[in-house]
């Protein structure tokens, strides 16, 4: 393993092969709810790719270095301490530990771009706060668990999604957008419409299934 | 209070029908279409959502006075999170083959946005009894609409219909050998995740027409 390959296999699959709206469903209730402009898909687009970028990684160090099976042997070598962590398991907090970095995480980048940005925090700021209940960034820290990538996997693996989940809402927005004049039965309007339209949009994008890296 | 006045049963009966949390207020997506490709993973999924939601309503109905407004979001959400740590261990536990296949969506029941927002709209400002119920309606509600959908995805795409048991699920029906000898064929197309979406889109347009209910857009 290894390679830039391995990291541009990850990257297309997050991306078009395994989207993680249109083929595992994550982040949909903000998917849905915000395709209705354009301009706020392209803000909570960039705000999920911000978000799970510097989440996904850290989330790793947390799993590796302090939750895993064994992974608290450190402190033995770094300490000389008595007791044999390496049988300890503390995996069963992950999903507890995961939710608080995310929302910690999701505030201090709120907080940098306000300082820093103020152009960035006036058209990304009202998305950060719905981010930390979107399971897409959930998602990306316990997938990243479940497939055991290592740290540069994961970062790539973060940022694809994110990419991923830009394209995907940024798409259906403007499909949204040009049907605004259609005639379309009016109890399917809305809700309805929008979830066959991913339908179809999550059929194009299985036709990259095929790519083979 | 009595149980089964007519209060409680609009409290339960609600979110069924005319302000069901799936197909009326949009919430709890994510996690509805993944788990729908088998009938048995639904159910099971459907089990987990009522008893966290029961549950997560109960505790903070029950703590609604203590907490300040100011950090409700934090309280909930690790309320929220040690309930679903618990099923997930249970599942991991006693039915192990299903939590495999339900992996990482087990998890993620702790952003479902039903639960949150049942907690926020109706739990921190009613008693532990009307809390548990509207619970028990909403995660019926979510489990009805992802019952129909997995039932028709697994029976049109798969040809089957599973129940859950103990180890890979029992199947209860299968289409016979001779439909497909006569030239029946299974949609492959919705086994895939486009199938899912097309189903659920209809299942909310038929909700809406029964209950003639309209989006403006």
């Amino acid at each position: 393993m290894g390679g830039f390959e391995d990291y541009l296999s990850i990257f297309t699959k997050a991306v078009f092969i395994e989207n993680i709206v249109l083929a595992y469903f994550l982040g949909l209730c903000s998917f849905l709810a915000i395709s209705k402009s354009i301009d706020a898909s392209v803000g909570i687009g960039m705000a999920v790719v911000v978000v799970l970028t510097i989440t996904a990684p850290i989330n790793w160090f947390i799993y590796e270095f302090l939750l895993s099976k064994g992974a608290l042997v450190w402190l033995n070598t770094l300490f000389s301490i008595q007791y044999d962590f390496s049988n300890t398991d503390l995996s069963f907090l992950k999903l507890i530990v995961f939710i608080s970095v995310i929302a910690a995480m999701v505030q201090l980048v709120e907080m940098f771009m306000e300082r820093f940005s103020q152009s960035l925090y006036s058209s990304l700021g009202i998305f950060l706060p719905l981010i930390a209940v979107n399971c897409s960034i959930l998602g990306g820290s316990l997938f990243m668990v479940e497939r055991e990538y290592n740290v540069t996997e994961t970062m790539v693996y973060g940022f694809g999604s994110g990419v991923g989940f830009f394209l995907a809402i940024v798409a259906l927005a403007s499909v949204r957008y040009r049907l605004r004049y259609s005639n379309i039965p009016p109890r399917l309007r809305g809700v309805g419409m929008a979830m066959l339209l991913t339908g179809l949009l999550s059929m194009a994008f299985m036709a990259f299934s095929g790519i083979d890296l | 209070m009595e149980l089964f006045n007519s209060e409680s049963k609009k409290i339960i009966n609600d979110p069924i029908n005319v302000n069901n949390p799936i197909s009326l207020q949009v919430l709890g997506i994510c996690s509805a279409l993944a788990v729908t490709i088998r009938l048995d993973q639904a159910i099971i999924m459907t089990l987990a959502v009522i008893f966290v939601l029961c549950s997560s309503n109960v505790i903070l109905s029950l703590i609604r006075d203590y907490i300040p407004s100011r950090v409700r979001i934090v309280i909930m959400l690790s309320v929220i999170a040690s309930l679903v740590s618990v099923v997930d261990e249970l599942l991991q536990a006693y039915l192990y083959d299903m939590s495999k296949q339900l992996s990482v969506f087990v998890g993620l029941i702790i952003t479902n946005c039903i639960i949150m927002g049942r907690a926020e709209a109706f739990a921190l400002k009613n008693g532990p009894s009307k809390a548990f119920l509207d619970g028990l309606g909403n995660g019926l509600g979510y489990g009805m609409i992802i019952i129909i959908v997995s039932f028709f995805r697994e029976l049109f795409g798969a040809g089957t219909i599973t129940l859950p048991d103990g180890g890979a699920g029992y199947v209860l029906f299968s289409i016979p050998e001779a439909w497909y000898a006569a030239g029946y064929e299974n949609i492959g197309l919705l086994v895939l995740s486009p199938g899912a979406f097309f189903i659920l889109g209809l299942v909310i347009w038929t909700q809406r027409e029964i209950f003639g209910i309209e989006e403006g857009e």
